[in-house]
């Protein structure tokens, strides 16, 4: 009899870092070989992984590993600060998206980020959907109202401001405030969006509403977000990445990461044993 | 072992839980030892008292419950501490089926005790019993050990017990035929038996657990098996 082959997370044999590789026909955005700086401080070391095409992937670990970062460098965000650069390659199908000659604008608009604290415009909710899409499009006022109720009915929001479009945004809740970024965000029809801790700000209920809509949106988008929430990343995510110190130790279907992880790290750090 | 948790009550609620257990198993595996010696030994009160006995099991399995429950609801227990909460849940339902079993035995052993003097019948039950005892002792030391190895050897050699219950199904019968007079206590013999080849299996089920609590992966493959029995006569 043949015994099945198996890890054990707590034997000394267990491996340092586990990345399972995708198959890539199913990548969307690969990463390669990438490393990060601020100024000299050495923020990622190496990382490389795919993501796959309308899933979802959670970034996760301690303060400080680099998921931010790494988060930050798949739209080139960094490159708006003098001092950051990253070395290595990220693989939009044909195209590395840290290439120079990179239009980054247009780059945004094909990876929308939503931020750990919702960003809304001093304007009403119709125009701070609106805003993204009269930069990059020319739509007729029909075609506009039709991709803003969209966007709104797509971030599962709709329902609760179809009433008080011409309303300020400001006026809306913290959570409904983040469901507009999201729907600002996909209203200029992305191909990834990059949530960094977006339901860090919320309570339970509007977080349990953000990732309904992270649930729906997943059918079309490929979806990246880093979340300090364990449980929220088990729950939202196909797959997992684990980092530590600016290393990727392990990354795998999250089903496995949370049931049996491969490296002592990363189960120590899901358990609640570090970090 | 695996390094503290950052929040200290976790480990002492996993603790306690994996306490209660140990204790579930010594009463199980002391239930079983007992319940074979009073047959071999027609002891009387060594049945009564494992009867009386089995309701603290019952007690103990609905505490590893509870707080396997309790963690669940509190902690959400992820890889390794979600593998053992669900693995203490499930062990101690078949340590709780295992005292069942051998109260049953218990039961039967009043009964035989009080019918016909049948030692020679009862070596083979002796022996049997002492091979089950020693198979239960194993897996639960490997419990407490986290010894894969052990788990699944006991997991491997669970047809060498199979084996023991078809030859006692065998000898019953020749005596049954021989000595009429025998049937009554013969047939109380082969409950006795059927129920040892049982927590047989509840071993084997615990190794399978523990297999899974320790790797994660599920023991799958092909067990060899020992039934020579059609349906008919099982």
């Amino acid at each position: 009899m043949t015994m099945p082959d198996v890890i054990v997370t707590a034997a000394s044999d267990a491996p340092p870092t586990h990345v399972a590789k995708l198959d890539p026909a199913r990548v969307k955005l690969a990463v390669d070989n990438l490393d990060f700086y601020y100024g000299k401080t050495h923020a990622l070391k190496g990382v490389s992984l795919g993501f796959e095409a309308k899933a979802v992937t959670a970034l996760i670990g301690p303060s400080g590993c680099g998921k931010s970062t790494l988060l930050r460098t798949l739209n080139r965000m960094f490159s708006l600060y003098p001092g950051q650069r990253a070395t290595g390659r990220i693989m939009l199908g044909e195209e590395n998206l840290l290439a120079p000659n990179v239009d980054l604008s247009k780059l945004r608009a094909r990876i929308g980020m939503v931020f750990q604290k919702p960003t809304p415009f001093p304007m009403s909710i119709f125009d701070n959907v609106g805003f993204g899409v009269r930069l990059y499009e020319t739509l007729n006022r029909a075609d506009l109202e039709d991709r803003v109720e969209e966007s709104l009915r797509r971030a599962a929001i709709w329902d609760e401001v179809k009433d008080k479009l011409k309303n300020s945004a400001l006026g809306l809740s913290g959570g409904q405030q983040q469901r507009l970024c999201v729907a600002r965000c996909i209203a200029v029809r992305p191909e990834i969006l990059l949530l960094d801790e977006p339901t860090s700000a919320l309570d339970p209920i509007s977080s349990a509403k953000l990732e309904e809509t992270i649930a729906q949106l997943k059918a079309d988008y490929t979806i990246i977000i880093v979340t300090h929430n364990m449980g929220q990343a088990a729950r939202v995510s196909k797959h997992t990445a684990f980092m530590y110190l600016g290393d990727l130790i392990e990354f795998g279907e999250t089903e496995t990461v949370f049931t049996r992880p491969v490296t002592r790290r990363a189960s120590d750090y899901i358990t609640g044993r570090f970090g | 072992m695996a390094m503290e948790h950052t929040v200290k009550a976790f480990d002492e609620e996993l603790d306690a839980m994996t306490a209660e257990l140990a204790r579930m198993g010594g009463l199980a595996e002391a239930e079983v030892a007992d319940a074979i010696h009073a047959i071999a030994n027609s002891d009387l009160a060594l049945a009564t008292s494992v009867i009386a006995r089995d309701s603290r099991l019952d007690v103990l399995e609905r505490e590893v419950e509870r707080r396997a429950i309790r963690l669940f609801a509190l902690r959400q227990p992820v890889a390794d501490d979600l593998r053992h909460t669900v693995a203490a849940m499930k062990i101690g339902s078949n340590l709780e089926r295992v005292g069942d079993l051998a109260k049953n035995i218990a039961k039967r052993a009043v009964v035989i005790v009080e019918t016909e003097p049948v030692t020679p019948l009862t070596s083979s039950i002796e022996r049997m019993g002492d091979l089950v005892t020693d198979r239960l002792k194993t897996v639960l030391d490997a419990l407490a050990s986290r010894d894969v190895e052990a788990a699944v050897q006991v997991w491997k050699n669970d047809h060498e017990i199979d084996e023991h219950y078809d030859s006692i199904f065998r000898e019953l019968l020749t005596y049954m035929m021989g000595d009429p007079r025998t049937i009554a206590a013969c047939a109380h013999l082969l409950f006795v038996a059927k129920n040892l080849e049982r927590i047989g299996d509840h071993a084997t089920n615990i190794a399978e657990i523990l297999y899974y609590q320790i790797t994660g992966v599920e023991l799958t493959d092909e067990r060899p098996k020992s039934d020579s029995l059609t349906p008919a006569e099982a």
